[in-house]
């Protein structure tokens, strides 16, 4: 058996068991992306040095005792957009192509402790805005399954890694779906956290008060096992959450009975693919059988979730982004004549199109005269949708649906009209903006052969529900 | 000419007294390397998020208490959005929507008329950095040492109507917040800063007048002279017809007149938005009075105490409490040696005088409590006499000098052997026979030249009444 295509906790037991050493997992993870990243691209950075080093020293320590993970000695890789000190992270721009953090973001200190390897920096839409990461300065990502189609976005490169077998797991940033969308369309395991669970020090903002980072692997144990390592309480996170129970793997069970799982009529409704329909009713009959009480419900709160979100996310970007502005990091135009020539510049030549847009129409949403009639309207809306959400949980333990209307769409399709990308959102933004958690995980093909995601959405904290609902899934289907 | 009237309101900048800055650990101290009191989270490096500092929250409410202001127990912070190189974010995080204090105000008292000023808010905010051109190398540089020093802003209601009501409202609020210890509130070091919004109309008039504002201003005169120069200048373009232009303006001291900066049409949109980075605080009932009951006494209560407690007259308890620097020399020293009429002495007089001589502010005085009790018991005891105090307390004010050892280096310990004393009077009496005569003669003027003269013999280190009492023996 090919020792990349192991699960993650598989190759953790192996290297625990001494049956194979770190050095040899990260050489045949190093040669795996050699093999093939040419054509998916699911990299920026590889640290092929940095990862051999960084093995040796783990094995030193597994082998003194010393850590005592199950991913210990794993290889990963880690999104663009966290920061990792002294390895260059660009947030897939221009803008910061040069950029080496003098820090470490929190999840990656939680990771070292755990024994990770990190063996690169997964390519990503530019700043985390972009559902199929054509938005890269560093060139898009091709989707392993098939390479004319996205792998989606914006963690695309995350997701890719792992389905090209190039990573055993990877992190990526959920803002309106960037964990889940990517790891439907490239069939792997993701999970968005509730806000607050992870720490986003470290983490370049797109949206602060929407992101969060999350794992995104193989199955359902794999990220589990991911999430345990990088949740938790940081002093350094003021929006971090205190004194919850964090160990996940307790919520490996195969056993759904009696729990109550609703679905969204909306959710069903217009706009979404007959095949897509077709996998998500036939993954919720599993659960059924399973002893599940599945039902549909009306979620009427999923109509100005869109627009919402992206009044709210772009008026954020619009500010988290002013700081690249040439004078202190990253790329700084050659020729200008004054600091207003600087500035223009410098971010007319950094930024792509879409971080471009995305910062105009939060800088005018923001606007004296306009603050009211969106910022404050689209605030409304998703605290209308957390109620939305609270009133369906009081009924029932998770709520299913699709992750994307859609497989995956063919590169080049998206980008001539975002405002139908944005639409391809319908499903995971509301999840966002009411803070929730939730996991996309594979459930069948298309006639394509691309990989359609079910999405389940959890409560406030609900995550071992998810996590519970997912694996019983995941195991019935073998 | 028509009766004018001066509208005068004020945004006072202070910089909190806070070990570490308000959303790092970085140190708030003054000087400093360039960039070295600065960190990822200050200098807005990306990734990096803002924790907010405690003792912030508490300075604030200490001020807003003070200021009779109420508290907002739902506050949160909000960002200022705009671009400017000593601003390493593109935003400065503020409060706008929901500042911590609001709806207070203080008594002035000008010509013993006095008067309420209203606070009409107070909110927290960090410090920007510092921009410095280098000619030589026609480049500006930045500093980021400042970058998130913590700052409150305390916005006045338009309620003063002359210089010396500023004067009067900054110097009470420069010592309330002193005495609460929140700043220093050294203007020279910027930790003090007030903008001036000012407008003019005809006495009488009910609408106020366009104002205009006037950045940045950090020394009394200043304000003062800038206050005189815009009121008159306003007042002319009335007198000519014209209107004045709402914008902020700079105000040059060296040339006595202020500049247009930018018009209202200019104005920078700030795009303010309730800053997602922090989560909105909840203060507690129990939390405001544990603030409360922590209030250090303030200049008021101060005065009437030193009246009462010490019977120091109104004038002096006045004085000395009009520093919280004096007044804490005044209790410390009064503490160890309780002798607070003659600590106060040396304060009222000896210490004022040689503040103006120096041209030094009471902020400046580095002398301790310890040495002045110790020279007051030297007089006490009788080992050093009163002129001789006066030289040791110049040393004790220049140098904080330990006064026993400057007397005993200086060999200025009086002389108390009786013995010793007798020789020298008869030696001086053996040299003015004519003096020695006078006395005889009734003429009591030619003691006080005989005691002068044993006083010089003995370099001053003698008691004069002994010198009398042997004198008159003698005689």
């Amino acid at each position: 058996m090919d020792l990349t295509s192991l699960s993650a906790l598989e190759l953790g037991r192996k290297i625990k068991n001494k049956e194979i050493t770190v050095e040899e997992a990260v050489r045949a993870q190093l040669e795996q992306i050699k093999a093939k990243d040419k054509e998916y691209n699911c990299y920026i950075t590889v640290m092929e040095e940095d990862a051999l080093a960084r093995g040796k020293e783990v094995q030193q320590l597994i082998d003194k005792g010393k850590i005592d993970s199950p991913l210990a000695g794993v290889p990963m890789v880690i999104k663009d957009n966290i920061c990792t000190k002294g390895t260059k992270t660009t947030c897939g721009s221009k803008i910061l192509y040069n950029f080496i953090p003098p820090y470490n973001a929190t999840v990656v200190e939680k990771l070292l402790n755990a024994g990770a390897v990190v063996i690169g920096k997964a390519n990503m839409d530019e700043f985390a805005m972009g559902s199929t990461t054509e938005t890269s300065y560093f060139g898009e990502t091709k989707n392993p399954h098939n390479t004319e189609y996205v792998p989606g976005g914006s963690s695309g490169g995350s997701a890719a890694a792992v389905a090209a077998e190039e990573a055993f797991y990877a992190l990526g940033s959920d803002t309106g779906g960037s964990i889940r969308q990517p790891s439907s369309f490239c069939g792997v395991t993701g999970i968005k956290p509730t806000y607050g669970t992870v720490s986003r020090y470290g983490l370049i903002a797109y949206a602060s008060s929407l992101d969060q980072i999350g794992p995104m692997a193989r199955n359902v144990s794999d990220c589990t096992a991911v999430l345990d390592i990088i949740s938790g309480y940081d002093s350094k996170d003021s929006t971090s959450l205190e004194g919850e129970n964090y160990n996940y793997t307790e919520a490996l069970v195969d056993d759904v009975k009696n729990m109550k799982i609703g679905i969204p009529k909306g959710y069903l409704g217009k706009g979404l693919d007959e095949e897509v329909r077709a996998g998500i009713l036939s993954a919720a009959n599993v659960l059924r059988e399973k002893g599940a009480i599945v039902e549909e419900f009306e979620l009427d709160v999923v109509d100005y979730a869109i627009p919402a979100y992206y009044v709210i996310a772009s008026a954020e970007a619009s500010s988290n982004l002013s700081r690249y502005d040439g004078v202190k990091y990253g790329y700084r135009t050659e020729d200008f004549e004054g600091l207003q020539e600087l500035y223009k510049k410098t971010r007319s030549e950094g930024f792509g199109n879409e971080a471009k847009r995305r910062m105009m129409i939060g800088a005018f949403v923001l606007s004296s005269g306009y603050y009211e009639a969106y910022y404050k309207k689209a605030l409304k809306v998703k605290a209308r949708i957390k109620e939305g959400f609270d009133k369906a949980f009081e009924k029932y333990d998770i709520i299913l649906g699709p992750t994307a209307p859609s497989t995956a769409p063919k590169l080049g399709e998206s980008l001539s009209d975002p405002l139908k990308m944005y639409l391809g959102d319908i499903y995971t933004v509301s999840v966002n903006l009411a803070g929730l958690p939730a996991i996309s995980l594979p459930c069948g093909t298309d006639s394509k052969g691309l990989p359609i995601g079910l999405q389940l959405i959890g409560k406030h904290f609900g995550e071992k529900d998810i996590i519970r609902a997912a694996y019983s899934y995941e195991q019935s289907k073998g | 000419m028509k009766s004018y009237e001066t509208v005068i309101g004020l945004e006072v900048h202070v910089e909190l007294a806070t070990e570490t800055k308000i959303f790092c650990g970085c140190t708030t101290r003054f000087g400093g390397d360039t960039n070295t009191h600065c960190c990822p989270v200050c200098t807005g490096m990306p990734g990096t998020l803002p924790v907010l500092n405690k003792k912030v929250v508490e300075y604030a409410m200490a001020a807003g208490l003070a200021l009779n202001c109420k508290i907002n127990q739902q506050c949160k912070f909000d960002r200022k959005n705009y671009f400017y190189p000593d601003l390493p974010k593109a935003y400065q995080v503020s409060q706008l929507y929901l500042p911590i204090c609001h709806n207070g105000g203080i008594e002035i008292e000008v010509d013993g008329v006095k008067k309420v000023i209203g606070i009409h808010e107070i909110h927290m905010e960090e410090d920007a950095g510092k921009l410095t051109h280098d000619p030589w190398e026609d480049c500006t540089l930045v500093d980021y040492n400042r970058c998130g020093v913590p700052l409150i802003e305390i916005v006045s209601e338009p309620d003063m109507r002359s210089a010396e009501e500023v004067i009067a409202y900054l110097d009470k609020l420069k010592l309330i917040l002193q005495y609460l210890g929140v700043s220093d509130c050294k203007m020279q070091e910027g930790s003090l800063r007030a903008d001036i919004n000012l407008s003019v109309r005809e006495t009488g008039a009910k609408e106020f007048g366009t104002r205009t504002e006037m950045k940045n201003m950090n020394s009394f005169k200043a304000i003062t002279r800038a206050i005189e120069g815009e009121r008159k200048r306003q007042i002319e373009l009335l007198e000519e017809g014209k209107a004045v232009v709402q914008e902020t303006r700079r105000w040059d001291d060296n040339k006595d007149t202020s500049f247009a900066m930018r018009s209202k049409e200019d104005a920078q949109d700030y795009r303010y938005f309730p800053e997602p980075d922090l989560v909105p605080m909840e203060i507690s009932d129990e939390w405001i009075d544990e603030i409360r009951n922590r209030q250090p006494e303030l200049r008021d209560e101060k005065m009437l105490r030193y009246e009462k407690e010490y019977d120091i007259p109104a004038y002096d308890a006045g004085i000395i409490t009009g520093s919280k620097r004096l007044a804490d020399i005044f209790e410390e020293t009064v503490a160890i040696c309780k002798k607070p009429k003659e600590v106060s002495n040396w304060i009222m007089v000896e210490t004022m005088r040689l503040l103006k001589e120096t041209e030094m502010e009471p902020e400046d005085i580095h002398f301790t409590p310890d040495n002045l009790a110790k020279l007051i018991a030297l007089i006490h005891d009788g080992k050093i006499n009163r002129t001789v105090a006066k030289e040791v307390f110049e040393s004790v004010f220049k140098d904080n000098t330990d006064p026993e050892a400057y007397v005993k280096e200086h060999g200025l310990m009086m002389v108390n052997d009786e013995g010793e004393l007798r020789s020298v009077v008869e030696k001086v009496l053996a040299v003015n026979p004519t003096s020695v005569a006078d006395y005889r003669g009734g003429k009591e003027k030619a003691l006080g030249f005989l005691v002068g003269q044993t006083m010089k013999e003995m370099k001053g280190k003698a008691d004069p009444g002994m010198i009398n009492k042997i004198l008159k023996e003698l005689l």
